[in-house]
């Protein structure tokens, strides 16, 4: 539900990139989205249509870039590569692991004019 | 603002047991001008920022465009937009702004600004989560009742509708301002900030914000607290952290509320213990129950322990701060009183 709230922050970020960086349309806009962000990138897809409307980046293109998740083992002291949040540790199969990596989520650019 | 399930800003109100109010929008606002350009203008509000909504730029960009440069990547049809910043409506050439910025940036910069602002007070602030129904303003009534007298307290509460809450903390003789969040599924740092507005900020005391019940959508948002606790009852099922590991992942502190009730509802409090300490190896965990007699009393000891650190390590902050100006002074003034030496000379 919160990927609602992530759009608003978005048009928000994005209008004011078109105040500052003066454009008037976006038509693609690129995300970095970690694994572990918790963001469901299917519901982000469809709250972007939504809350776009009337704003610089209506019906533009959103291209999200999944970054890999990566966590801290506490008993490897490593940091290990991890596909899923529950996951044993790949090394030494321990659950004392903090995800360090792929934890967040950025506007990476936009294409305007 | 948001049509579907209203998390922006717009459907949120405050109330403080006077009146209540809507929340002043800092979404960006959208107007066109004479000569046709539509603009964008963020409006943001309160915080200390001034509150004027000049719109004054300059409109040279788009009658200056130069023709004939080739540019990198461009389309066949080149109108030549010229320098970078150039727009001409309606024909104009698309280039990549680089954002690399967080997507919650202005939350966190409005989180910076509520935490400078609770660090200037002395405020120990928490920021208290969990799913509806975990009891988080049981355990504020009590624990409230247990301060009385000995901390200067205040409350923030969120809740969809109603100031139910509210009223039940106000009974206990504490400010509390009810931000009512409309459809919206937690509460953000420009809510809270307007909440603070409305509070008397207990000086050297705890802020507590009960979040709205949900275990999802609070996790992401920064309020600019202090530490974070998350309540999970025994109730809820002893996987639950394994099921909804995002609200307990950024916890400083997990409280496993209902302790008494474990018995009666086939839970193992140390299973829901592993389950915690398996999604957040740093978090302290402690079991508690609000309707035993000492029941609260790990809580109580971390909270003071808490804030009493929380104090010193501002204390040492500000003397070294002072130390800096008294050290920068006594070279100033040494030097005045040379120069005033010399020039009685």
């Amino acid at each position: 539900m919160h990927e609602m709230a992530l759009c608003e922050s978005l048009r928000s970020a994005i209008e004011d990139a078109a105040v500052r960086e003066r454009f008037s349309r976006v038509s693609r806009v690129r995300l970095s989205i970690g694994r572990f962000a918790g963001v469901e990138v299917e519901a982000l897809r469809f709250g972007f249509d939504i809350v776009m409307r009337g704003s610089p980046a209506e019906g533009a293109e959103l291209v999200v870039i999944e970054e890999a998740g990566t966590a801290w083992c506490f008993d490897c002291s490593a940091t290990v590569a991890m596909a899923h949040r529950l996951s044993p540790c790949p090394c030494c199969g321990g659950e004392r692991l903090v995800p360090n990596g792929g934890t967040e989520m950025k506007i990476k650019d936009l294409e305007v004019t | 603002m948001c049509t579907v399930c209203g998390c922006g800003g717009d459907g949120a109100t405050l109330s403080d047991g006077q009146g209540r109010q809507a929340l002043p929008e800092h979404h960006a606002h959208t107007h066109t001008h004479a000569d046709g350009t539509t603009h964008s203008h963020p409006h943001g509000h309160g915080h200390g920022l001034v509150q004027d909504h000049d719109h004054d730029h300059d409109h040279d960009h788009h009658h200056d465009h130069d023709h004939g440069h080739p540019r990198d990547a461009a389309p066949t049809l080149d109108y030549g937009a010229g320098p970078a910043r150039a727009h001409a409506p309606g024909l104009s050439q698309a280039r990549m702004v680089e954002i690399e910025t967080s997507i919650l940036a202005k939350n966190e910069a409005l989180a910076a600004k509520n935490r400078a602002r609770l660090a200037e007070g002395g405020v120990f602030a928490l920021n208290i989560l969990s799913g509806p129904g975990a009891g988080k303003t049981t355990l504020l009534v009590e624990t409230l009742k247990a301060l009385a007298g000995r901390l200067p307290c205040a409350v923030i509460e969120g809740d969809q509708q109603t100031d139910n809450d509210a009223r039940r903390i106000r009974e206990t003789g504490t400010p509390a301002v009810q931000i009512n969040t409309g459809k919206g599924c937690h509460l953000d740092a420009h809510m809270v900030g307007h909440a603070i507005d409305k509070l008397p900020l207990p000086a050297g005391g705890v802020l507590f914000i009960e979040n709205v019940g949900n275990l999802v959508c609070p996790a992401d948002f920064d309020l600019g607290e202090t530490h974070r606790v998350t309540l999970v009852s025994v109730t809820e099922g002893d996987d639950k952290p394994l099921k909804y590991p995002d609200i307990f992942e950024s916890a400083d502190l997990v409280l496993i509320t209902k302790r008494d009730l474990a018995p009666y509802v086939d839970s193992n409090p140390e299973v829901l213990a592993r389950n915690i300490a398996r999604i957040n190896p740093h978090a302290a965990i402690l079991e508690v129950s609000a309707r035993q007699d000492g029941g609260l009393a790990p809580w109580l000891a971390w909270l003071e322990a808490a804030r009493a650190a929380r104090l010193a390590k501002l204390a040492a902050a500000a003397e070294a701060k002072a130390d800096a100006l008294r050290a920068a002074a006594g070279g100033t003034g040494s030097g005045i009183l040379k120069a005033a030496a010399g020039g009685a000379r």
